[in-house]
């Protein structure tokens, strides 16, 4: 077993430190005690209440598991659900890997500093669970693993690390979703994530987030790409909540290695958002791409990208495109860093509304006034992910749609 | 039949067509002359309902119904469409699905059948109008056109921009919708067709190429904002390629 004497040590010195960017949030409003939920076999998986099922399928997560290479299911602190169906992929809860497992020591903590503020410090401190999801060398996963970190008790903290393997030249597809139950009004979610694609190996990950109107929501995330390994992450987050701060950054370390990463967020009226990616070109041949389309109906969105070329022959694009369109802000914040010759990097970057032009060409074509702008809007929220598996890009395309009533 | 009487339209504050008179009946297409800037585009998209051309007097009626204000979407369930020559990009909306929107309520059972025609089959699943270039843009408003299949429709400058290997199919693109290109039938003879024409068109154009292949009952020269003669477009265009549209100017003077 992992001795985690020191890690917690080093946490306990940071449980007070802001996090450097994102508005404060007292850890005192929310209680940490392990919450008790009973282990679910697949078929009480899948006579879940409708009403539940349909808050997870939201969230990308199919309790029917098909079409699902494997499933992690956290409710609240507990593990109701974990079970792989594909070989060469391992789903564990993390601290029965801390148990069990040696190889864990390589990952835990190993991109993400434990002492970084208040939120990292706890997460060590009072780890309820969270999963390591491992993609065994030269292994593919045909259809994608589940996970879904879902918040019922009212009020409640909850802290997760979660680890994700793509070793050698695998190839490994993920979608998680992360919402809340119906009842739960308030609550604070947590998440720590390290990424590990190794050598030739490929990652997607895709993150649908579903939240509540009073949800504060902290996630941490550090990948690290090897040589010609692909990281493909997407983010979604189309409802509500109180305030969502996260910066995920990727280290590209090897040779030709890639880094995608796409957001699209819609900013509910009284929700705060500050979300953004960091990609590091540490080798020649990387490349990096960052995409954010943002959408204000009156929320608060700060929509960061940075990319830091440290070396010549990398390539990196960002783009940042926002529309407002029922009041609110959008805060673009695109920075480019190149530390040598021979770097070539560029951004757009456009906050704005929908263009008359575009509305009247629709209207030319017989859509009504709000048939064409709820065309746009969707083609504006609607990204081309390259590389992504078509049934994960379905998955994305249904998450739009089933929020579109909210956004017009 | 579109009917246009006395029409007067200002842009930004500033007048830019006067006293326009112009009637096209079903079954007859026309083309629009005119030098840069004489206001042709203006005319087209006055006619379409673009609500920057603001119309200060006379009136616009389409199959008897007075259409000089109403919104753009009112005059496309009506019958009438417009290919544009330089549509606005719809970044996230495809091709497929625009030609779909088009059709309405119709549907088009076969996208791809449809594109064949305009050699536009590889373009569905881009983005409407996401870099393409000048010639392609053409036949992909072209393909918005046969889905839409109005019965007025307004062509702006079809063959600029179209390579001459595709202009041929433009022009016979445009002949086909505008009902020009005629096939007797068993039942019908090809006079009996010709009176059944319904489709109306009005067509802007510089060169003259798309006379080729569109049989053009009527010609018109715009200059100034006054549209100013009316007659064979042939002879039109020969006239400006021989004197220039300075004759134009004294056909107008003439004729008032």
């Amino acid at each position: 077993m992992y001795d985690r004497r020191e890690l917690i040590e080093k946490a306990q010195k940071a449980v007070q430190k802001r996090a450097v960017i994102g508005p404060d949030v007292d850890l005192g409003e929310f209680d940490s005690t392990p919450v008790d939920h009973k282990y679910l076999s697949d078929a009480e998986m899948r006579s879940l209440p409708m009403a539940e099922r349909q808050r997870l399928l939201m969230a990308g997560v199919d309790v029917t598991e098909s079409e699902r290479g494997g499933t992690y299911f956290q409710k609240d602190t507990a593990v109701v659900h974990c079970s792989t169906r594909q070989e060469g992929i391992e789903v564990i809860p993390i601290r029965e890997a801390l148990e069990k497992h040696d190889w864990i020591r390589d990952y835990y903590w190993k991109l993400v500093s434990v002492d970084a503020d208040k939120y990292t410090a706890a997460a060590e401190m009072e780890l309820h669970n969270g999963y390591v999801i491992r993609a065994l060398p030269g292994s593919r996963s045909i259809y994608p693993i589940q996970a879904c970190l879902y918040l019922d008790k009212h009020g409640l903290q909850q802290n997760v690390h979660n680890i994700i393997i793509a070793e050698e030249g695998s190839e490994l597809h993920v979608i998680t979703g992360c919402s809340t139950s119906p009842d739960l009004k308030k609550g604070i979610h947590v998440g720590i994530s390290e990424f590990y694609i190794k050598k030739n190996a490929k990652l997607s990950f895709t993150m649908i987030h579903n939240w509540a109107e009073d949800m504060a929501v902290r996630p941490r995330s550090v990948a690290r790409v090897e040589e010609g390994g692909l990281f493909l992450n997407n983010y979604i987050c189309m409802k509500p909540v109180r305030t969502l701060q996260m910066y995920p950054t990727t280290h590209l370390v090897g040779e030709n290695a890639v880094a995608r990463m796409y957001s699209i967020i819609v900013g509910s009226p009284d929700s705060e958002y500050d979300v953004g990616g960091r990609i590091f070109l540490k080798k020649p041949g990387t490349r990096a791409e960052i995409v954010a389309r943002t959408i204000s109906n009156g929320g608060r969105i700060i929509s960061r990208g940075h990319l830091i070329g440290e070396t010549p022959d990398i390539k990196a694009h960002l783009e940042c495109k926002g529309l407002i369109l029922k009041g609110g802000l959008i805060y673009a914040v695109p920075e480019l860093e190149g530390h040598v010759d021979g770097v070539e990097m560029s951004h757009e970057a456009a906050v704005g509304k929908i263009a008359q032009e575009e509305i009247n060409y629709l209207m030319s074509r017989g859509l009504s006034e709000e048939e064409a702008t709820s065309t746009i809007v969707r083609g504006f929220l609607s990204v081309d992910i390259p590389g992504l598996p078509p049934q994960l890009q379905a998955e994305i395309d249904k998450a739009i749609e089933m929020s579109e009533k909210d956004v017009m | 039949m579109l009917l246009i009487e006395d029409l007067q339209v200002e842009l930004a504050g500033k007048v830019i067509l006067k006293h326009i008179d112009l009637e096209i009946e079903p079954g007859e297409t026309h083309v629009l002359f005119g030098p840069n800037g004489s206001g042709k585009t203006s005319l087209l998209m006055t006619i379409m309902g673009y609500p920057q051309y603001k119309v200060t007097g006379g009136k616009i009626v389409f199959k008897g119904v007075d259409i000089t204000h109403s919104p753009i979407n009112e005059r496309a369930r009506l019958g009438i469409g417009m290919s544009y020559q330089r549509p606005p990009t719809i970044h996230g909306l495809k091709t497929r699905q625009m030609v779909q929107l088009c059709a309405g309520d119709r549907k088009v059972s076969d996208v791809e059948e449809l594109a064949a025609r305009v050699h536009f089959e590889s373009f569905l699943d881009r983005d409407v109008n996401a870099g393409f270039s000048g010639g392609e843009i053409k036949r992909s408003e072209l393909l918005q056109l046969l889905a839409q299949d109005p019965d007025l429709m307004l062509f702006d400058e079809p063959e600029s921009g179209v390579d001459l290997e595709n202009i041929a199919l433009v022009g016979h693109t445009i002949a086909t919708l505008l009902q020009k290109e005629i096939v007797s039938t068993s039942t019908k003879s090809r006079l009996q067709v010709l009176k059944e024409r319904t489709k109306m068109g009005f067509i802007i154009t510089h060169t003259g190429y798309i006379l080729d292949y569109v049989d053009v009952d009527k010609g018109q020269v715009l200059y100034n904002g006054v549209l100013s003669c009316s007659t064979n477009p042939r002879e039109i265009l020969r006239c400006i390629g021989e004197i220039g549209y300075e004759e134009c100017v004294r056909c107008t003077i003439d004729a008032n």
